[in-house]
Formats: C-alpha cells, structure tokens, sequence
C-alpha cells in the first residue's frame, strides 16, 4: 500500500476531463431486469444515453408462426403480463376482423369489463412501481393490494391470476359466473378506496411531487412524431384515445372523459394514469348495468365454435368438426388486416396476414411501449442520473411487449 | 374515408402508385422503392392528409416472390383520424439487395421500428445513421423472421457443454433439441427443421 502522505504532482490529482461512462442495468432494480442504458456522463449530468432493449426477446413474432391461429392467445398473455386480459381481446378482435364474425352481445360487455379491469391493473401497478422506486414503499402496497383484488376476480372467472389465455376467436373461453356483477362492484369499490388512500400519502409529499413535476418533460409534436399513444401521449395534451376516437367493440355506449395533461411530464403522466384508473371503474360500473345477464359469449358459426361436447362423442359430424378446428385449426380467408385497440400502454396493434390456412402466415404486433422507449434517451439527456428513476417508471416499459 | 386519400395519391403519382387496394376496411397503397420516402413525405405533409404519425413499420418474407420482402408501415393522421397502409417490395430471392430509404428524417419513431426490422428480415434502410440491432445481440447470425430460419435453431453465447458427468453450468437443452413441438408449414423447401 502506498503512503498516504507521498507527493504526488499536482496534475495527477486531476480527474479526467472527458465524459464518463456509466452502464446502467440491465440488472438495476429501475430498470426492471430489461433494459441496458449507456450513459456518457458529465460530473452528474446525463449527456448522451443509448438505451438498449431486448434482453427479454423470445420470438413471439415467430413462435406465431408455428401453431394455430388459436394456439397465438397464450402467445399474446405474455406480451403485456400486467394487463394480460386486454391483449386476448386485441387479439381475438383482429383474428374477428378478417373473418367478419360480430362477437355477441354479452361477450362484447365481458370483454370490456374484463379489459378495464385489466387496465385498472396495469396503472396500478406503473403507478405503484414508479413511487416505490422513488422510496414510497407504502404506496406500493396499497396499490398491489388493490391489484390483487382485482386478480382474485380474474382468478373466479379464467382460473389464472395473471396468463389468462381466456379469450377465443368468436368469444370467450366460459360464461361469467354466477355472481360475477355482485364480486366486480365490490372489488372495484374496494380498489377506489384504497386507491383514494394510496395516492393521500403521494400526493401531498413534497419529496415526491418535486421528484415528478418538471422532469422528463416531452412536447405534443415531438410525441407524435415518435408515435407515441396512451397515456403518455395523452399526458402532453393530444387527447386521442382510440376507444374515444375510432370506438371499437360497444365503447359508444359508455360515458366517459379521456384525461389530458398539460406539460407532459412525470407528474402528468402519473396522473393522467390515476384519472383513467376512475375512468376505467366508470366504464365498467355502465358496462355492468347494460351487459345481458343470459345469452351466449360465443358466436354459433360452425367455422370457429367448437360443437358442444355432447356432439363430439355422440355424432361423427360433431367429431370432425371438433378435429378439424383443433388439428387444423381456425381457417382465416387469406389477406391482410390491421387491428387496434386501446391497451394499457397505448395503440396496441396487429397487422396478420394469412395465407388461406389455418396456421399465420405473419403475426405483427405494435408493441405500445416499445415506441414509448424508442423515444426516452431524448427525455433523459441533459438531466440527472437520480431523474431516470422516476422518468423511467411513468413510461411503464413492459419488457414482454417491449422486447417481443 | 382513407379512399379519398388513395384517390389522392394517384392524382398526384399517377402510375408511379403501383397498387390501391382495400379489404377489412383497411385501405392500402403500394409503391416501388425508389418512390418510399417521397410519398411517405407528401403524406405527411399533403393538406389533406396530415399523417403525423408512423404507427408502424415492419417487413414481411414472401420467399416465392421476387422481391422477396414486403415494407409495411402504417400511418394516422391524429387530425383528420384516417389512416393507410403503405407497401413496398424489396430484396431478391437469397434477401440480398434489400435497401429502402429510411423514413428517420421523416418521423422520429422510423428509429427503433427500422431497426427492428434490419434485425429481423435483413432489410437495410438508406440513410439511417445507427442501423445495429436492437431485439437480438451483435453475435447474432441471420435474421430471425425469414422464413428459411428455422424456428428451432439455437444461437448461445456460452457454447453448451458435452458429454456425461461435467460438473457446473449444462445448458437446459441440447442445440437440437429446442422445441419439439410445433408444426412449421412455412419453412422454405430443403431448409432443415433443425439446425
């Protein structure tokens, strides 16, 4: 060991002048165990950030590929696996959209109710994740203690908490349960209320507020030109919505207001994310009142419905019926189709195009969040190292749907 | 709605617009390569067509067609609400010369969405300053969404280890052994299943 008290010419004391760099993640607690940033620092100021995703990257595109059209769902689960239920819908709804089947009545209503409430879950838990990165564990947990209540509804109704695969092409995989309207009214009361008791310990913190208010600030053009939808996009001040502007499934039924920021920074974001949280709960107190409490959720079309299973075993037809849909799967005319819809995140996408067979020829999603990132170096650069926590967490990277 | 705006464009381009198509509700144009970026820019910013947006971009393999690869992207227009698929074909047949000009100084969100499709189909954007992968790794070889890549190959970093009684790290499964189910009925003639 040198002594401590040697000469040393002064220069050599000096630090070095140019930028240094900083690699953050992809193991780092913020960077939820999926994304890398290169950062080239200067004292602790950010100059230049190249974020690299992937790490989470399995193909889905290609897994696609290789089964049936309804082999895809379990897919599509664990793309977004915050709010699992909304990608089923995107999904079976664009498989819909080139067949030309209307889903029914009472599926449309289920979809929806079980949509919000996935979405209710996936600002929950950004929310939730966000302040607890910043320090405010408490909030967390009043928050996934809200989620779980909303999981445990799942969990009646599709037999999973979190990879559902619930949704079919036609329809859903089962009716609600009985007392299904009765189990979401309390869950939904129960979540607003702890909701209302989570965000009272956020929101009158001056720690947490100055921590969001004027940090990671994007404006509306810059926004749109990096394609961004959702909330975030929202939170800059455009109000497109696509359950407002091109109202999909029985969306035109409901009134509700689609939340807009005004700066476009952390603190709009997370509170254009609470206020959908309640818009959501509205959405699905109407689709409640108006959804049918009998009537099949699966349409009668001999091309998708698997016959009854009475049929299957008793009736030659009913056996070749079922076969053919489950060897060979669903048979979607060939063409091509974009579908979209409002997810947790975003515009959530599908372009398919199909060959005529029963397997996809090309599965593409537009992955929400992975356009959101594509865009977070520009919100990054130029401020502190300590502001990629919180600007990171309101944009809500989901690593499945990010990385595909 | 879209219609007026392929009416539009053949106005404008006249036969320079290969193709108008529409199905599902969704209206579609094709053009050639050479005409990506001007028509994608007269979009943009045509008065009636606004598309602020690039909601998406994304290539298709066709391996029995020539050119091989198909260029989607998919625009709105968060002003007039309407949107349009824009396509073009590219690359020959092994998926070389597959080069379109890139849409970055178009729209900012051409960045990653480029990228993303160089990773997956090979198709290389003119112009793009920081064409790297970006869903896979730089050792990565080939691109992953042709058709003739086989679904069950495996590319590890840390080659697996052989033989019985090797003490440490195995690899769960062998390089052929990935995936066993499944069935591929796109893989292109004489291209092994497994690698």
């Amino acid at each position: 060991m040198e002594p401590l008290d040697q000469d040393l010419d002064e220069s050599e004391l000096e630090l070095p002048a140019e930028p240094m760099q900083l690699k953050m993640g992809p193991a780092h607690p913020a960077m939820h165990g999926t994304v890398r940033m290169m950062l080239e620092v200067s004292g602790e100021t950010i100059v230049k950030c190249d974020v690299q995703v992937g790490y989470l990257h399995r193909a889905f595109e290609k897994m696609c590929e290789r089964g049936t059209w309804g082999q895809v769902f379990p897919y599509v689960d664990r793309l977004n696996y915050v709010s699992p239920m909304l990608n089923n819908n995107a999904f079976a709804m664009a498989v819909e959209k080139m067949l030309g089947i209307k889903p029914t009545e009472r599926c449309e209503y289920y979809r929806v109710v079980l949509g919000e409430l996935a979405r209710i879950c996936d600002h929950l838990t950004c929310n939730g994740a966000m302040a607890m990165e910043l320090g405010a564990f408490t909030p967390f947990l009043w928050f996934i203690k809200a989620r779980d209540m909303v999981w445990d509804i799942f969990e009646e109704e599709t037999g999973a908490r979190l990879t559902h695969s619930f949704g079919r092409i036609g329809g859903m995989a089962k009716p609600p349960t009985k007392r299904f309207k009765e189990h979401v009214r309390a869950a939904v009361a129960g979540v607003l209320a702890l909701v209302k008791e989570g965000e009272a310990l956020l929101l009158s913190n001056r720690i947490f507020i100055d921590r969001l208010d004027g940090v990671g600030v994007m404006t509306p053009e810059l926004a749109s030109a990096y394609g961004w939808t959702g909330p975030c996009l929202r939170s800059t001040g455009v109000a497109y919505d696509v359950r407002k502007a091109h109202p999909y499934s029985v969306y035109d039924r409901f009134d509700f207001d689609v939340p807009v920021g005004t700066t476009g920074d952390n603190y709009d974001r997370f509170m254009v994310r609470l206020e959908e949280l309640r818009q959501s709960a509205r959405i699905v107190a109407q689709a409640l009142e108006q959804m049918p409490d009998d009537g099949p959720v699966m349409v009668e079309d001999a091309r998708v419905t698997l016959p009854p299973k009475d049929e299957v075993y008793k009736t030659i037809e009913g056996t070749i019926q079922h076969f053919k849909i489950v060897m060979e799967g669903v048979k979607v005319p060939a063409g091509e189709c974009y579908s979209y819809t409002e997810a947790g995140n975003g515009e959530l996408g599908f372009y398919l195009v199909s060959d005529g067979s029963g397997t996809p020829y090309r599965v593409r999603i537009r992955p929400p969040c992975f356009i959101i990132t594509s865009a977070l170096h520009h919100l990054i650069e130029g401020g502190m190292i300590a502001d990629i926590v919180p600007t990171f967490g309101s944009m809500n990277m989901i690593g499945g749907e990010c990385d595909h | 709605m879209s219609k007026a705006l392929q009416q539009k464009l053949t106005a404008r381009f006249g036969a320079r617009i290969l193709a108008a198509t529409s199905q599902h509700g969704d209206e579609a144009v094709v053009v050639a390569p050479a005409d990506w970026r001007e028509v994608h820019l007269f979009l943009r910013d045509d008065p009636s067509s606004q598309m602020q947006m690039l909601i998406d971009l994304c290539g298709v393999d066709y391996p029995d067609r020539e050119p091989r690869f198909e260029v989607v992207t998919h625009l709105y227009s968060l002003t007039k609400k309407h949107r349009l698929r824009v396509k073009t074909a590219v690359g020959d047949a092994d998926g070389d010369d597959a080069v379109v000009d890139s849409l970055l100084s178009v729209w900012r969100s051409a960045d990653w969405m480029e990228r993303e499709a160089f990773d997956m189909f090979g198709v290389r954007f003119a112009g793009h300053p920081d064409l790297r992968r970006i869903l896979t790794y730089p050792e990565f070889e080939g691109h992953p969404l042709r058709k003739d890549y086989p679904a069950a190959r495996t590319q590890p970093l840390v080659p697996y280890r052989e033989g019985a009684g090797v003490q440490g790290k195995l690899a769960p499964f062998g390089a052929d052994e990935g995936m066993p189910f499944g069935r591929q009925t796109h893989g292109a003639p004489g291209s092994p299943e497994v690698n």
